[in-house]
């Protein structure tokens, strides 16, 4: 049996879990591209260094993103790694497939790539991982054929995500499904031609629980709310209680705000304290079940820790109805972007954005009230004064 | 990559973009338009010359967006039009495109 070319790879083969390595080299026996990957990636390993080029353009007409060049520094000693770059294509909202759509997606990929893929990228799309720059074009035309489009990439709004939704839970505050396809459909020009500062990602979870963690990942994360009480079906609790489970441990102390009281027989939740974590819902879901009022909060600002820090969006609407078309939440999009339009420096996101600016200055600019739902924590330092108290003792 | 025009070998990198900006005239200009498959109207050389000279005040190419009101400003239009007549003008985008024609560097960044 011949030597390895990829001994350090190799490594990845063993133990208990599986690796990417595994897969590329059942491609590799029918594809040269992924073969010369794995050879280049090997290399890099003994360099400890990457072999891939810094930046790339390329794109299909019509479009100013979509695809993410890639080319290898050592094309001579890798040809099949010479062009191998990322074609994102737009999920289904909540990605929900068929077989056949999951098989024509592989056929076009091994057709026109490398036959890799992710499933899918952190952002929510499709990866086609590795394709030349004349195949751009074919396999861009293959993938319309089907009814898939590209993704969104660069300075542009990035393909919005969704959580299952009412497809397959019960907890969906609205129809997360829809509100997400109908702001990719709408907002497909911000999608394919870059131009915003940076990059702009909107999620939507249904429920509080954030499936998408659109809290941690989003520069607009809608996340489903309810305005009421939590419902109360006390004989279920009392079945629960039967069934071995105990609403102390499970409930009453992991309260975050200590709204819940058990005394063996009935819940009371004291709801105006309720910050709607889900922890006593998830515990007793046929007991306890979300109010009736139904919408979802609006969050701003979310972002990985490149350039200025890491940030979870922050409340900025507490409560919007959700309903088709959405035109509520269009506005608010579109007010935020023209704020970031007109003051974002080049790659600032929106959070950045706010912190430089001051959340009451961005909020005067957006047209919304300040709310005391917005306020994490009051402020510990006295030492800030305001110019209309100061006036208003003066004298 | 290299083209050859008027005698001088004019060097490209990987996606088409001049090696050394200073060999750029509005013949190179031509050339690379043809490798684009971009015809280069009086409206296109607008857009070539405003980025070449935001490039020259300021060493870098301008964001998109200063880019579109400047087109909302030449042709009088809405800044959202703007865009569309910039995809008009150059189909795979001004990055990709405008800034390649203008001799501008290739920009960077998780395009």
């Amino acid at each position: 049996m011949a030597a390895s070319e990829t001994p350090l790879l190799d490594e990845l083969l063993k133990g208990r879990w599986p690796s990417f390595i595994k897969e590329m080299k059942e491609m590799a026996e029918t594809k040269p591209m992924v073969r010369d990957v794995l050879r280049q990636l090997e290399k890099s390993y003994v360099d400890k260094r990457t072999h891939w080029k810094h930046g790339g353009i390329v794109g299909v007409k019509g479009y100013g993103g979509g695809i993410i060049g890639r080319y290898s520094d050592s094309p001579a000693e890798f040809p099949g790694a010479a062009h191998f770059h990322t074609v994102r294509v737009n999920q289904p909202a909540g990605w929900f497939y068929t077989s056949q759509a999951l098989r024509d997606l592989c056929d076009i990929f091994e057709k026109y790539g490398s036959g890799l893929t992710n499933m899918h990228g952190s952002t929510g799309d499709i990866i086609l991982l590795g394709t030349t720059t004349d195949e751009l074009e074919p396999i861009f035309s293959a993938l319309t054929e089907k009814g898939w489009d590209l993704g969104g990439s660069g300075s542009a709004l990035r393909t919005p995500s969704c959580c299952v939704g009412p497809a397959r839970c019960e907890w969906a505050m609205f129809d997360c499904l829809d509100v997400c396809y109908n702001l990719t459909q709408h907002y497909q020009d911000a999608i394919h031609r870059p131009a915003f500062p940076y990059k702009f990602k909107i999620k939507v979870s249904g429920c509080p629980n954030d499936c998408v963690s659109a809290i941690a990942r989003a520069d607009f994360s809608i996340i489903g709310t309810w305005k009421d009480e939590i419902q109360v079906n006390n004989e279920e609790m009392r079945e629960y209680v039967k069934m071995g489970k105990d609403p102390i441990k499970a409930a009453v102390l992991l309260c975050p705000t200590r709204a819940i009281e058990w005394d063996g027989n009935e819940i009371t939740i004291d709801n105006e304290n309720c910050v709607r974590c889900m922890q006593c819902i998830n515990a007793f879901p046929k007991a306890l079940k979300p109010g009736d009022e139904r919408g979802a909060t609006i969050l701003l600002g979310a972002k990985a820790p490149i350039v200025q820090g890491a940030l979870f969006s922050s409340v900025l609407i507490p409560f919007m109805e959700i309903e088709e078309p959405y035109e509520e939440v269009k506005d608010l999009l579109e007010a935020i972007w023209d704020v970031w339009d007109d003051h974002g420096e080049n790659k600032e996101r929106i959070g950045e954005l706010v912190e430089r600016m001051g959340k009451g200055e961005f909020l005067e600019k957006i047209g919304i009230e300040p709310d005391v739902q917005m306020v994490c924590h009051p402020r510990e330092n006295p030492y800030i004064f305001y110019d209309e108290f100061l006036e208003e003792t003066e004298g | 990559m290299s083209l050859e025009i008027n005698g001088k070998n004019i060097d490209l990198d990987d996606d088409g973009y001049l090696v050394d900006r200073t060999q750029w005239n509005e013949d190179v200009a031509k050339a690379l338009s043809k490798t684009e498959d971009v015809n280069l109207t009086e409206k296109h050389w607008e857009i070539i010359n405003f980025l070449r000279s935001y490039y020259e005040e300021f060493q870098i190419a301008p964001m998109i967006k200063i880019l579109t009101k400047e087109i909302a400003k030449l042709h009088n239009i809405d800044k959202r039009d703007a865009s569309k007549v910039l995809y008009e003008l150059f189909p795979a985008g001004p990055a990709k495109q405008a800034c390649k024609l203008a001799g501008l560097p290739k920009p960077t960044g998780c395009v």
